[in-house]
């Protein structure tokens, strides 16, 4: 059998999503953040709701989603995406809205909107990139970098005593009663990605069914931030941030796990 | 069972050479060219295209989505 | 029959959205202007129209809020009062940046920082030279009553509409709080999500139809060389608004020789000066502005070429003074009165700081 009569559109299985658009992503080599688009751009076209959905990227390496998912797309001021959503998704109950954010967006600037936007259940669904670092303005330390993580604003790592812990925001809205379904997911391996799409569409079926907020987070490497290679930036992810950041559900049906 | 023939067919102008999909492969199928791309990634190509089994492991990791996946039943 | 009530103004202004088929009011807590959301609060007009009332966890969040609506074409409102004006300033440069029409009010109270609660006309420079960053402009509107309180919030959403830009409603501490008789208008009704997309969708985020490109709200751009040609189309919008969306009220200037210029409140406290002023035999008129942004530049510099002086008289250190200089180009005396700090001036010294720097000065 030649490869030629293997590669013919009968034949085909899988390919890009039409809602990806096909501007080259601007993310580094091997991150995270192209594979949480593709699989959330996959949802939402195999759950048919492209004409109904609304995505609000803010400020961060993601500023830029607009150019990649081929949706409805409004960028928010940093920090500010939970605000943006809630009024889109106030002006319109039966549309899907959805933020996408990083964790300095999500977990500094961002914090209150973030809470507040949790607490009054709001019905869209949080996506929430964490890589434990600032990297679309060159690798700045984040609420989630790790004690003793280099960065370059924490150059002989990140000190407890003067700059806090790493921030578990996940685990802290996960108490909120407004808050339905609350996940940590990461897209390093397939059996990951398969998971983390699976829970984002689970997330787009809460916001259906309208019984509060879905909020997924998405554990990921930041290649040029953490100055290591694709494929070690995952190792070391595995290593060092799922120990404080562990995947899995945190929290289903409205119950704490 | 009928055995099933894979091949991929992938946007090399796109690729950055990450690697992050080579070592999902379960059959080592894949590995990065020696040539680049215009942006000077060396891309990703079928070393042993005659192994894929179409199991779409390197498409669905790739961050770039640039991995199509074709299978055929033999 | 008509609708006349007696209401204070930030009451009014409230009913007036409700009945110029406002989407969405997004708001917070401020001290002098509580009432507006307390009012939507107790109405609850998603009974009466749909319309959405929302307390937001901040200004912030809630000027934020007003962009998310505003971006899926509704009409989006929000108040407050300078502090949180204040923190409004980043979401009202990003509503400017990304063309969304928005109707933002500040009931304007005596600052700097927390400063009072009492009313100030101090916000003049933050509201008519941008206080958010970059090149913009917002509309302003001037309410000198609890009338105008209510009928320039339709003009405002029309403007808003009009050049898909923030328009502001500039009131202050005593328009909000006083009560005034006023006529309400009938209930216009509230845009359908269909006609919505009629009329806006070509820019709104309401969800991408199959047969269109999407949407996106964005301030922003990489490419130095669009984002000029982006701040070249803004600029133009705002001449457009000063050639064609100019207001402003002229009393008793005809055979005035002195005139005073002002806004709001203190328009109002001038009238009173200008008919002692009249019953002392002083010819005095009164500019009131009715929009800041656009300034009235010619119609100033045309009653510069006859008058002898102007007063302006604002409740700040003097901050509209320099725009009227700017108009007049030295052809006559111009200076500023006005307490401030959250102190009202009364006509009587309006009248006497007229004969002083502007009469006999």
């Amino acid at each position: 059998m030649e490869i030629k009569d293997i590669i013919k559109p009968e034949n085909l299985i899988y390919t890009k999503t039409k809602n990806m658009t096909d501007k080259p992503l601007s993310y580094c080599p091997g991150c995270g953040h192209g594979t949480a688009h593709n699989i959330t751009m996959e949802v939402v076209e195999e759950m048919g709701i492209t004409e109904d959905t609304i995505g609000v990227a803010p400020v961060g390496c993601s500023v830029l989603a607009y150019e990649f998912m081929n949706i409805d797309m409004t960028q928010a001021a940093h920090g500010r995406a939970p605000a943006v959503a809630t009024g889109i998704k106030r002006v319109y109950p039966d549309k899907f809205v959805f933020t996408y954010q990083g964790d300095g967006d999500l977990a500094a600037i961002g914090g209150n909107e973030t809470l507040h936007a949790c607490n009054r259940g709001e019905n869209i669904v949080i996506i929430f990139v964490n890589n434990g670092i600032y990297g679309m303005t060159g690798g700045q330390m984040a609420p989630t970098t790790l004690d003793g993580m280099k960065t370059s604003t924490s150059p002989y790592g990140r000190e407890i005593e003067t700059m806090g812990a790493p921030l578990k925001m996940t685990e802290l809205i996960a108490q909120l009663p407004g808050v339905y379904y609350v996940t940590r997911q990461a897209v390093h391996t397939p059996q990951a990605v398969r998971k983390a799409k699976k829970a984002i569409r689970k997330a787009f079926e809460v916001q259906r069914d309208k019984k509060g907020l879905a909020f997924v987070e998405i554990v990921s490497n930041c290649n040029s931030g953490w100055k290591m290679e694709p494929v070690k930036a995952n190792e070391w992810m595995v290593e060092h941030m799922f120990p404080y950041f562990p995947i899995g559900d945190i929290k289903v049906n409205g119950k704490l796990k | 069972m009928a055995k099933v023939r894979g091949a991929i067919v992938v946007d090399t102008e796109k690729c950055k050479g990450c690697s992050v999909c080579i070592p999902t492969c379960p059959t080592d199928v894949i590995q990065l060219a020696k040539d680049v791309n215009r942006k000077g990634y060396h891309f990703l190509y079928m070393e042993n295209p005659e192994e894929c089994i179409a199991c779409k492991n390197c498409a669905i990791v790739c961050p770039d989505g640039v991995i199509s996946v074709y299978r055929v039943k033999v | 029959m008509a609708d006349i009530k007696l209401m204070k103004g930030n009451e009014a202004i409230a009913e007036a959205a409700i009945r110029a088929g406002c989407d969405a009011y997004f708001g917070y807590p401020i001290t002098p202007q509580s009432e507006v959301i307390e009012y939507l609060m107790m109405e609850r007009p998603e009974d009466r129209t749909g319309m959405v009332v929302l307390q937001a966890e901040s200004e912030i969040a809630a000027i934020n809020m007003v962009y998310g609506a505003a971006g899926a074409g509704k009409k989006a409102m929000t108040s407050s009062s300078s502090p949180g004006i204040s923190l409004k300033q980043e979401g009202i440069s990003y509503i400017a940046g990304s063309e969304l029409p928005a109707v933002i009010v500040n009931v304007v109270r005596g600052g700097p920082g927390l400063g009072t609660i009492q009313p100030s006309q101090a916000d003049y420079f933050q509201t008519t030279k941008g206080g958010g960053h970059g090149d913009y402009r917002m509309y302003v509107l001037a309410p000198a009553s609890v009338q105008e309180m209510v009928d320039f919030v339709d003009d405002a959403f029309e403007i808003a509409f009009k050049y898909r830009n923030p328009v502001m409603i500039l009131s202050d501490g005593i328009i909000g709080q006083m009560m005034e008789k006023v006529e309400l208008p009938p209930q216009k009704p509230r845009l359908s999500d269909k006609e919505i997309e009629e009329l806006y969708g070509d820019w709104a985020t309401i969800g991408k139809r199959k047969d269109r490109e999407r949407n996106i709200i964005t301030s922003l751009d990489l490419d130095p060389y669009k984002q000029e040609a982006h701040n070249h189309k803004l600029q133009e919008k705002y001449r457009l608004m000063q050639e064609n969306e100019l207001r402003y009220e002229m009393i008793d200037c005809d055979d005035a020789d002195y005139i005073i210029v002002a806004y709001g409140s203190s328009a109002r406290i001038s009238q009173k000066a200008m008919n002692l002023a009249r019953e002392k035999g002083y010819k005095v008129g009164i500019f009131r502005l009715i929009t800041l942004f656009p300034f009235p530049t010619k119609p100033l510099n045309e009653l510069a070429g006859r008058v002898k002086g102007f007063l302006a008289v604002e409740m700040s250190s003097g901050q509209m003074i320099e725009d009227v200089k700017l108009a007049i180009e030295g052809k006559a005396k111009a200076e500023h009165f006005g307490r401030y700090g959250g102190v009202v001036h009364s006509p009587e010294e309006v009248l006497e700081a007229l004969e002083n720097q502007i009469i006999k000065g």
